[in-house]
């Protein structure tokens, strides 16, 4: 019984360095910032659960597993926004490379409400990027 | 509003927001590693502490819980994670590369930021699509997908952020949302 656990262990312990390759390898590879964004924050994720389930199926004791439902949990929540935060300031510094999208509907939904605003306000339509910021804050 | 009315109200936002204390108290009895009289009240203690000083809206939970629902939810999440974790690996491996990618807006259903939020935070964690900006008040997500080069690629993923949210739903969203649901013609 404790060998296949700690075969199981030594299994997930691989698959989470494979998925740590992987991660580091898109890191390099991806064309763009948004595009390095999904390679150096998703990955991990599965990765860190199986390292987790590693140590727990090696360790065998359930002061070990509370301490570790935490860590995923923590690591669930706080990796979603950092991606998030990093990937919004990456789009509205223009950090991206927008001939590689097929489709931007952020961009068409933008100039959708630049044209509204500026029917309203009679301004003329076509603004710079960094014209975004005033409007994003009201709209919040 | 009468002082009868008033006191309900307060009851009310602190009996929402014992499910999060709860979480906070069961957090601090984890990081101790024990289970005590001890970490119990000094865990109360620092919940309220940490509340009070860090204070932030509160949240609307919907009040509603499903646990059959909330089971699917989650075991349906890990298949997406995994499938999703070796999709991206495959493609940061893969000698093709990656060609292109798409910003996708996904109009959700639900108004409640909590499902809004949750929505967007499980959609963050399936590798492939990344939340890029969140309008609150019409509750619109625009993501960036990875890989996408098809017109289909889009579709596919806006189905897939609403089945999740169709999921969030049933599993912890509000009755008006179930019922909104229905009224869709998903049910």
């Amino acid at each position: 019984m404790n060998l296949v656990l700690d075969v199981a262990a030594g299994v997930l312990l691989v698959v989470a360095a494979l998925l740590s390759v992987a991660a580091g390898a898109g890191l390099v590879r991806f064309p763009d910032a948004l595009s390095r964004m999904h390679a150096g924050t998703k990955p991990q994720i599965l990765g860190l659960i199986c390292v987790v389930l590693a140590i727990a199926l090696s360790l065998r004791e359930w002061a070990v597993l509370l301490t570790l439902i935490p860590v995923v949990v923590l690591q669930l929540f706080t990796a979603p926004m950092s991606a998030h935060m990093i990937g919004r300031a990456g789009y509205r510094t223009g950090d991206f490379r927008s001939e590689l999208l097929v489709a931007d509907e952020l961009e068409d939904d933008i100039a959708r409400a630049d044209h509204v605003s500026s029917e309203e306000a009679g301004e003329p339509v076509g603004r710079t990027l960094d014209d975004r910021e005033g409007d994003d804050d009201r709209a919040r | 509003m009468s002082e009868e009315g008033e006191r309900r109200a307060i009851l009310r936002g602190v009996l929402h927001q014992l499910p999060l204390l709860g979480v906070l108290v069961a957090l601090w009895m984890l990081l101790w590693g024990s289970v005590s009289v001890l970490t119990l009240l000094t865990g109360i203690l620092l919940a309220i502490g940490v509340t009070r000083v860090f204070y932030l809206p509160a949240v609307a939970l919907s009040g509603r819980f499903h646990p059959v629902a909330f089971t699917r939810l989650l075991f349906v999440f890990l298949g997406q994670l995994v499938a999703a974790s070796a999709e991206v690996s495959a493609k940061a491996l893969s000698p093709r590369g990656i060609r292109s990618s798409a910003v996708v807006e996904v109009s959700l259903l639900s108004r409640s930021d909590f499902v809004v939020t949750l929505t967007a935070v499980l959609t963050s964690l399936v590798p492939g699509s990344l939340v890029l900006e969140v309008d609150r008040e019409r509750s619109v997500l625009f993501l960036h997908v990875l890989g996408a080069e098809r017109p289909e690629d889009l579709e596919d993923m806006r189905r897939r952020v609403l089945k999740t949210e169709e999921r969030l739903i049933r599993a912890v969203g509000s009755n008006r949302d179930v019922e909104r649901l229905q009224g869709e013609g998903v049910a």
